[in-house]
């Protein structure tokens, strides 16, 4: 017999709702302003219906700002971030199952990168970084100073920067996947002959994948995303965010709804393509199990 | 002997570099820096406590002074940490009480990862974005003063709602609220159901229950979000200065404004005395538990 359900279910379910309008209401409220006819404005009520506002953000961008560039920019780092936080990870993780000088220090930096303010860490890179430019321009020899400007960029500083916000998490989410891990599997694969790298790749990597995947998409939204870390540490050319915080109080027309609709459609297509790839990598080895003991007939 | 594949050493080497080049080095130059004098042109090697004095300069005198009042770095000290602990109350009785729910409250396996990933979502969408999204709903003509205006409950708009610290500590909430449910959910899955059972055979109430079962175990959790929430908050200049209308100064954009304009040097001593809070803070809240056995 099973009693019903206490009271607290109806309280808390009303209050996970609640929670729920809560997160998803103002997207909502954007989405659709930015749909409004030519003459809507930054708030309710909605004027008319059209697609003024994503042509107009097609054709004119914002104003002072080279949104597509940034927009551009932002993609392509945000798949270096990813591909590196894959790989940096899954390598790491790897090392932690067995024992190495320095695994505790190594993981009580991780962790402090993880909770440090990201104000400090943008600071330090750009001293850092500024730095280096000085010692080149004072030291280095004529046909490396002539003409030197900045190491700061994209792909050095930048990227360094959003490093040390998504390997944590990258890491912690290898170290929840091999705690559940059934070491059984890849022992029965040594036994019967396999090498270290075959193990990994025919046995560890298709049982563990779709959590690999969830790395990914961790490591892609969360630079998509990166201001504070990326502030100091950018160089010249901002990324998207980054330029999107600076025209908050300058743009008044929908336009920049429109811009908050085609970046969330960005992230939520790339939340999709990881969860439907992890079913994907999910489904797949059942799918060879099953057909395994036909083979052996 | 069997072969063994690359040793852990290298495999983990590619992530500490990263770490050392990006995080360690740059610690060490802030405070390094943050011991350095400045001019106008540049920042000058020297080792002066220059700095640290002037971010407090006069500070003292203001204190004893009658009637007493707070120079300026210190009431910005203040209002940082006065926005960080109302923001970390609110995320962590909300955060608990949806992992609550989620954990005890859910029984399908299925359904209760549907919910996660509905809670979760967010989280991987744009933060600047995501605060963009309240003008329409708080602003001066936005939805709720229009709602309030039409019932006749107000006559003017209220001004409070948006470019305020109630829209910063709403922005905080809605924001990092998840940083609480992940942790604290994760502790509670943990717990055994049969204690929760016990208790009751033994005749304690739904709020014993939770007081003396449910919380301690979730202490672990509670503990990690807190800390998450708590340096995410304290660091923070992005949602003050877009929630605040820039109009609130925090520890976090104080720093910011003087890298924009800079002066290094104090940047880097205000850098160092955050630093030093919030380790503070972690320092005491991990004496309540170890975090490495909670993965």
């Amino acid at each position: 017999m099973r009693e019903g359900r206490p009271g607290s279910f109806y309280w808390l379910a009303a209050l996970f709702a609640l929670f729920v309008l809560f997160l998803y209401g103002p997207m909502i409220t954007i989405v659709l302003l930015s749909f409004q006819g030519p003459d809507g404005g930054l708030t309710f009520p909605i004027n008319g219906v059209s697609s003024h506002w994503f042509s107009k953000l097609w054709l004119d961008g914002l104003p002072n700002v080279d949104i597509w560039s940034a927009f551009a920019r932002s993609a392509r780092l945000g798949l270096v971030v990813m591909v590196l936080t894959v790989l940096l990870s899954l390598l790491a993780g790897l090392a932690y199952r067995k024992h190495f000088f320095g695994s505790d220090t190594l993981f009580f930096v991780v962790i402090a990168s993880l909770i440090m303010p990201s104000i400090v860490v943008s600071l330090g890179i750009g001293l850092e970084f500024r730095i280096i430019d000085d010692a080149v321009k004072r030291y280095a020899p004529a046909w490396l100073a002539d003409g030197y400007d900045t190491a700061m960029g994209l792909f050095t500083s930048a990227l360094g920067a959003h490093l040390t916000w998504t390997l944590p998490f990258g890491l912690l989410i290898m170290f929840a996947i091999f705690n559940r891990f059934d070491a059984r599997y890849e022992e029965a694969a040594r036994d019967l002959g396999a090498s270290p790298w075959q193990a990994l790749r025919h046995v560890v990597l298709p049982i563990i994948g779709p959590s690999v995947v969830g790395i990914g998409l961790f490591g892609f939204t969360l630079s998509w995303d990166e201001i504070a870390r990326t502030s100091q540490a950018v160089g010249y050319l901002n990324t998207l965010p980054l330029e999107l915080q600076g025209q908050t109080t300058t743009v008044t027309t929908p336009v920049i709804y429109a811009l908050g609709t085609l970046t969330t459609g960005v992230s939520l297509l790339v939340i999709a393509a990881a969860l439907a790839t992890m079913l994907l990598l999910r489904r797949r080895p059942l799918r060879t199990a099953s057909a395994a003991p036909k083979r052996a007939s | 002997m069997m072969e063994r594949g690359l040793p852990a050493w290298a495999q983990a080497l590619p992530l500490a570099v990263v770490f050392v080049v990006f995080f360690i080095v740059p610690l060490l130059l802030t405070l390094m820096v943050s011991f350095w004098n400045y001019n106008e042109y540049e920042i000058l090697p020297d080792f002066t406590a220059r700095n640290y004095l002037e971010a407090f300069e006069g500070c003292a005198e203001r204190l004893l002074a009658a009637p007493p009042e707070l120079c300026t770095t210190l009431k910005t000290y203040l209002t940082t940490l006065r926005i960080a602990v109302v923001a970390w109350l609110i995320t962590l009785l909300l955060g608990f009480a949806i992992a609550y729910f989620l954990a005890f409250h859910v029984h399908s396996s299925s359904m209760q990862i549907v919910l996660f990933l509905v809670c979760t979502i967010p989280f991987w969408t744009s933060n600047v974005i995501r605060m963009i999204s309240w003008i329409p709903l708080l602003g001066r003509n936005g939805l709720i003063n229009q709602a309030l205006q039409q019932l006749h409950l107000i006559k003017q708009p209220l001004e409070w709602l948006l470019f305020s610290e109630f829209a910063v500590v709403l922005a905080f909430v809605h924001l990092y609220t998840l940083f609480m449910i992940v942790p604290i959910f994760n502790s509670m899955m943990r717990i055994d159901r049969a204690l929760i059972e016990a208790a009751r055979d033994c005749g304690a109430s739904g709020w014993q229950t939770l007081a003396n079962v449910v919380i301690p175990l979730s202490k672990p959790g509670i503990v990690i979000g807190s800390i998450f929430v708590l340096t995410i908050v304290m660091g923070d200049f992005v949602t003050i200065g877009v929630m605040g209308g820039q109009q609130i100064a925090s520890v976090g954009k104080m720093i910011n404004t003087q890298m924009g304009a800079l002066q290094f040097p104090p940047a880097a001593a205000h850098a160092v005395i955050l630093l030093a809070t919030v380790l503070l803070v972690i320092w005491g809240l991990t004496r309540l538990v170890d975090i490495r056995k909670e993965l």
